[in-house]
């Protein structure tokens, strides 16, 4: 058999294949935080549940109304996109002018809530999603069997990212975006209404997290904690890239999911802790993050 | 940082009536055993030291930490331990306790003050999440299990803490003591500082105070009492669990802080009361405590942020 530093290749790369895969959301997960926090200054906790708020509503819609994986993909970004804007119209709106921290609280207890309420119907237990017959099986790499969703996970989690991206630098609406974000009076003063592109900005942020929720439930079990431990991972990934750049969040987000994967084969021990780890050297080499503009 | 803590340093002085309604609190708490359930009343004294270490970061240095269960629960697992393992006597497992967390707290310190604000908050909480992990693999802590069957012991080797009036003569002692010291910090030259620092850190650092060693001097402070008080539950309820060191813990504190009120003296106490109050309540109901605690949250944040105390620290400064 063929060995990488003393590992079988098979494992090696099946390993490498999940740190890719968490990477995947990792990504996702920070990006969606990166532009939340770039126009509202809030950094959103809920993001976690959102997330786990997306995977439910695609098994709900597979199981009570046969609804399944393809449109599910379109409507669960949708429908946690738009509780997002109605939270933010409802509740966000009003603590713009304070200190951001009370954002952070916010939504720490709205992901509570969201959490709770999950947890109290269907315990915490997962339910398994299966993904549709397309997408299963494997195909034969020569190297590697790979599972053809966890392929298709990676692409597409590749194309939102690259996609969300393109959509900030290159569109108008990215650059009235970019452009509230530097100077939000300036902009109202052009006539751009700025309180509906943050309701938007916050929908679109929310969506990416249920996006990702649904992409995510066919490789994780759906359950009512599933957003929770990911989203201290995902603040630890923001740190390190730090918030100042979208194109910074998205590679972060693969790296350390990568450096995860890794860890899994050659110290499977410390592989929780890892990319924590690795914030702590950042914050003692380059306490801006290694993409941060701002201190 | 301002508007996040409302009350200002007047609110603090103390007057006679302070002095009366102390006392009163005193009387209330020596007498409390005979009416309310020991175990219960000292489960209030552990978590509003907690709350009130909390307060001292938040309150009065403006530092939001979302990782204070690692010293919490960190120092349960160092008591535990030492008392359980290796035989020490409670007051020296305390004092373990104590010392450990605020070695804790100089380590996540050190690396937390390196950002501000929000980005302090998530360090923190990853710090602790990172923790978490260890205390879930390390074979001293039993993993899910925890250390169970702590011994009380026999405080100074004397006086048998099985008795329940001792250990709640002695957790209210040592509460007393925590909450005095905290209110010593906040009413010292350097509490005073800590509080400039929380106004307006830049004035601060023009006015020559180096920034960086206050807070952190801050932090292991608040991490050490934090450690007091997680050491103190350790041998009220004779476990340590991985529960004292999640994030759902550093949850807690932060909630009974802003319910009570941020940045007043006895709001903690208060919070850290009614959130006890509350789980004990709800703790047989199917419904999960975090839909009640969530929802407190948000309407804290939205219509209540100077918490009960606050509030009525600012009526009563209306009225006057």
């Amino acid at each position: 058999m063929t060995m990488i530093f003393g590992i079988p290749v098979q494992a090696f790369m099946g390993q490498l294949l999940v740190g890719l895969i968490n990477g995947s959301f990792y990504a996702m997960l920070s990006l969606g935080l990166a532009i939340i926090f770039g126009m509202l200054r809030i950094i959103n906790f809920a993001h976690g549940a959102q997330y786990m708020l997306g995977a439910f509503v695609g098994y709900l819609l597979l199981t009570h109304f046969g609804i399944g994986y393809w449109p599910a993909l379109i409507l669960a970004p949708l429908i946690v996109g738009i509780t997002g804007m109605i939270i933010e119209r409802l509740a966000l709106s009003r603590l713009y002018d304070l200190d951001h921290l009370y954002g952070l609280l916010f939504t720490f207890g709205l992901a509570l809530v969201i959490e709770g309420v999950f947890r109290y119907y269907y315990g915490v237990s997962g339910q398994a999603y299966t993904p549709p017959p397309a997408l299963t099986g494997a195909v034969n790499l020569g190297f590697m069997f790979l599972p053809v969703y966890r392929g298709w996970a990676v692409i597409a989690s590749l194309v939102v990212c690259l996609g969300t991206w393109l959509l900030i630098e290159k569109t108008k609406l990215g650059s009235y975006l970019r452009a509230a974000t530097e100077n939000p009076t300036l902009v109202q003063a052009f006539g751009v209404n700025v309180p509906l592109l943050l309701t938007l900005t916050y929908g679109i942020g929310a969506a990416l997290a249920g996006l990702a929720g649904i992409m995510a439930a066919p490789v994780y079990q759906v359950s009512p904690l599933m957003g929770s431990n990911l989203i201290i991972i995902v603040f630890a990934v923001v740190v390190v890239g730090g918030m100042g750049s979208i194109l910074g969040a998205i590679v972060t987000g693969y790296l350390l999911g990568l450096a995860e994967g890794l860890t899994k084969v050659f110290y499977p021990e410390a592989s929780n802790i890892v990319i924590f780890v690795i914030m702590a050297i950042v914050l003692l080499v380059r306490p801006a993050g290694l993409f941060g503009k701002d201190a | 940082m301002a508007d996040l803590t409302l009350t200002q340093a007047e609110a603090h002085r103390a007057t006679r009536l302070d002095v009366l309604l102390l006392l009163i609190a005193v009387v209330g708490l020596i007498a409390a055993p005979f009416f309310f359930y020991p175990i219960f009343l000292m489960k209030m004294l552990c978590f509003a030291l907690f709350a009130c270490a909390f307060n001292l970061l938040l309150g009065f240095t403006g530092l939001l930490s979302f990782g204070h269960a690692a010293f919490f629960g960190g120092a349960a697992y160092f008591t535990a331990h030492a008392v359980k393992e290796w035989g020490w006597t409670p007051e020296a497992g305390i004092l373990l306790g104590l010392v450990g967390a605020g070695g804790m707290g100089l380590v996540m310190g050190f690396l937390a003050i390196r950002r501000q604000g929000i980005y302090f908050a998530m360090i923190t909480l990853a710090l602790a999440q990172m923790f978490f992990f260890f205390c879930l693999q390390a074979p001293f802590t039993k993993g899910e299990d925890g250390i169970q069957g702590v011994p009380r012991g026999y405080l100074f080797g004397l006086i048998d803490l099985n008795q329940p009036l001792n250990i709640y003569y002695f957790v209210l002692a040592v509460f007393l003591i925590g909450v005095f010291a905290i209110w010593r910090i906040v009413n010292s030259p350097f509490g005073m500082i800590l509080k400039s620092i929380r106004e307006n850190e830049n004035r601060a650092i023009s006015l020559g105070y180096s920034v960086q060693k206050y807070k952190l001097a801050a932090f292991v402070m608040s991490a050490a009492l934090s450690g007091l008080a997680g050491a103190l539950k350790a041998l009220v309820f004779q476990f340590a669990t991985l529960t004292d060191v999640s994030w759902q813990m550093s949850g807690e504190v932060i909630l009974m802080t802003l319910l009570g009120g941020i940045g007043t003296m006895v709001g903690p106490i208060v919070g850290a009361g009614l959130v006890v109050t509350l789980q004990n309540y709800l703790a047989t109901s199917p419904l999960p405590v975090t839909i009640v605690t969530g929802t407190i949250f948000m309407i804290c944040v939205l219509i209540f942020r100077r918490g009960i105390v606050g509030e009525i620290q600012a009526l009563l400064r209306r009225l006057s």
